[in-house]
């Protein structure tokens, strides 16, 4: 019998991947196959980092003029320079760092919450209920983000909290469709089915079956949406409608005094420009990354013509 | 084909009349006292009821709404609170100058994103693919105000010439009107080509797997043949949808675009608008963008069926 019985190859598995991978064995393997999503991933650390202890990174204060340095180009003392005002921009585009991340996090919670008990309750519900809902998902996804946004502002009024009010109600709606999607797939697993059979009751089967299963699609879209509202907010602040000053925001920056002023001092515009463009790519590539590791559906893969 | 057509206009009332709701309920989110405020800095009425009533904001909310659908129908977009100029005129002025800068950022979009998407995808992995992949995070990564303030300023710094910030007109000199449009549809469009360029690649790659490619690469047809009629038919279906969904992007960025060069379009008329809480101009500004958008998609869904002859109506 033992003769008769051939020797499977088992294939190769190296015992590394056998062992339960800790959290930094994880990080490791994240940045060995994603790079660009480990850059990105520094770059909202130090970001982070930059909000949370602008006092402490920030030479000066945001509104400090220091006497007889205006318009300097960047030296030893201001390494990016100062503005018209005489204000240190390092300080500055430091201290901006905590109004992107704070504008960034409040309005991504807001609408990932909202955009979650929409997507969540359409995909469950069904029906008319769905039906209306995404009509209005459908018009309020026609307009313009950057158009629908300032007219919210316009009627709301101006100030952090209507921004992120706007921005939060504009990123939901988006994000509410691809949640609702993914969990009328959801549903369809037997798992699902099963845990109906055994009586579970509607709360349930959506806090315990459902919401875990979409919590990776939910994730993505956060990470992705948080540079969105990044670039948005700087945008609206490019316009004169973000943060008022004197507060920082790198949108606002660039606009007002920086546009003004740019052929005299360029290094004005210039920080504030590098500051959203790093911000914006790090979560990009970060949300790409994430895409990649966390939803196997969405991974892209290898092969060409012929092989 | 005309049944399919009425059907798929008939779905676009249900989203057009709840877009309007939407635009109709946006100034009606103002607080009372704004309307105080109008009162005061732009003796607009008599007093505080006579300027309600001027705005109509006196009715019930369901009769103002039927009211501004009506006038609406009729072509009445009201006039503007600021220089009491029918918003209609003033719109159609601008109109050309939004639709000329979006056009051609739309074809920059396809005429970048395509071609080197497809080049991308058949050279996977080379060093041009890796080019254009990193050109693509860069182009959707910097926002398109800061590269528009990188052009404005470093010819400026480098051979001291700035743009003229001021706009010519089609019947003054059409070659000078054509050309102002150039650089800003180049900005405008850049976004969107890296958005197009990473789909279809994307998706050229997923066909390029296909067995049908296989078997038509096997039976001796040349690449090109295999890759631009074969797969390309097969892949440009999402790059369709994602374009139309671009086509709203392109209508927002070019509020922008068109405040940084100075172009006198839809999108300079609407910040000027808010900064100056012009409502009726919002509103038709609102409507008329949401209109545009709608009847673009009805467009891409009516194009599918020219490009993929298995969508029949």
């Amino acid at each position: 019998m033992a003769n008769s019985v051939q020797t499977i190859p088992v294939s190769e598995t190296s015992p590394r991947s056998l062992r339960l991978p800790g959290a930094l064995s994880l990080t490791f393997r994240f940045c060995r196959r994603k790079p660009l999503g480990a850059v990105g991933a520094v770059i909202v650390v130090s970001l982070i980092v930059m909000a949370a202890f602008a006092d402490r990174i920030a030479p000066y204060s945001y509104d400090d003029s220091v006497p007889g340095a205006r318009m300097k180009p960047p030296n030893a003392q201001f390494w990016m320079g100062t503005d018209n005002l005489a204000r240190d921009i390092w300080s500055r585009v430091v201290y901006g760092a905590r109004i992107s991340v704070t504008i960034g996090f409040a309005t991504v919670a807001l609408a990932t919450i909202l955009a979650a008990a929409i997507g969540v309750s359409s995909a469950y519900l069904g029906g008319a209920y769905d039906i209306v809902i995404q009509r209005i998902v459908d018009a309020w996804m026609s307009f313009p983000a950057l158009v629908i946004v300032l007219s919210l502002l316009a009627a709301l009024g101006p100030g952090l909290l209507n921004l992120i009010l706007a921005l939060s109600i504009l990123g939901a709606a988006g994000a509410s469709r691809v949640i609702r999607g993914a969990t009328l797939s959801t549903m369809q697993s037997p798992y699902v089915e099963a845990a109906r059979a055994l009586g579970a009751g509607h709360v349930r089967v959506i806090l315990r079956h459902l919401l875990p299963n979409v919590t990776a699609t939910i994730i993505i879209l956060a990470t992705i949406g948080l540079g969105t509202v990044i670039l948005a907010e700087s945008a609206l602040s490019f316009l004169g409608f973000g943060v008022p000053p004197p507060y920082p925001s790198w949108g606002g920056m660039l606009s007002g005094s920086g546009r003004s002023f740019m052929y005299h001092a360029p290094w004005m515009a210039l920080w504030p420009s590098v500051a959203i463009s790093l911000a914006v790519f790090g979560f990009n590539m970060l949300g790409d990354a994430l895409r990649d590791v966390l939803d196997p559906r969405l991974r892209g893969g290898g092969g060409r013509p012929g092989s | 084909m005309h049944t399919y057509v009425l059907g798929r206009l008939l779905i676009a009332v249900p989203s057009l009349l709840i877009a309007s709701l939407i635009v109709f309920t946006l100034p009606r989110l103002i607080p009372g006292d704004v309307v105080q405020l109008m009162l005061v800095e732009k003796a607009y009425g008599k007093d505080l009821e006579d300027l309600r009533a001027k705005l109509g904001l006196d009715r019930p909310i369901p009769v103002q709404y039927v009211d501004w659908i009506g006038r609406i129908a009729r072509g009445d977009l009201g006039e503007s609170l600021w220089t009491r100029q029918p918003v209609l005129g003033e719109l159609a002025r601008r109109m050309p100058v939004t639709l000329t800068l979006g056009f051609m950022a739309t074809a920059v979009a396809i005429l970048i994103g395509v071609p080197i998407g497809i080049l991308s995808a058949v050279r996977q992995d080379g060093i041009f693919d890796f080019l254009a992949r990193s050109a693509a995070i860069l182009g959707l990564s910097i926002p398109g105000f800061v590269q528009a303030i990188v052009v404005i300023l470093l010819p400026a710094i480098w051979w001291g010439w700035t743009p003229l910030v001021r706009f010519t007109n089609l019947a003054q000199n059409p070659l000078a009107h054509f050309l102002q449009f150039v650089l800003p549809a180049i900005i405008l469009g850049i976004a969107s080509a890296a958005a197009i360029m990473r789909l279809t690649r994307g998706m050229l790659l997923e066909v390029l797997r296909q067995d049908y490619v296989r078997t038509a690469l096997a039976k001796g047809l040349r690449e090109r043949v295999v890759i631009l009629k074969h797969s390309l038919k097969n892949a440009i279906i999402p790059v369709v949808t994602v374009l139309g969904l671009q086509v709203a992007q392109i209508a927002g960025g070019s509020v922008i675009i068109e405040t940084i060069f100075g172009l006198p379009g839809m999108g300079q008329f609407l910040v000027e608008a808010i900064v100056q809480r012009d409502y009726p101009v919002i509103q038709g500004i609102n409507l008329l963008i949401v209109v545009m958008i709608v009847a673009t998609n009805l467009l891409v869904d009516l194009f599918y069926a020219v490009i993929d002859p298995r969508i029949r109506y």
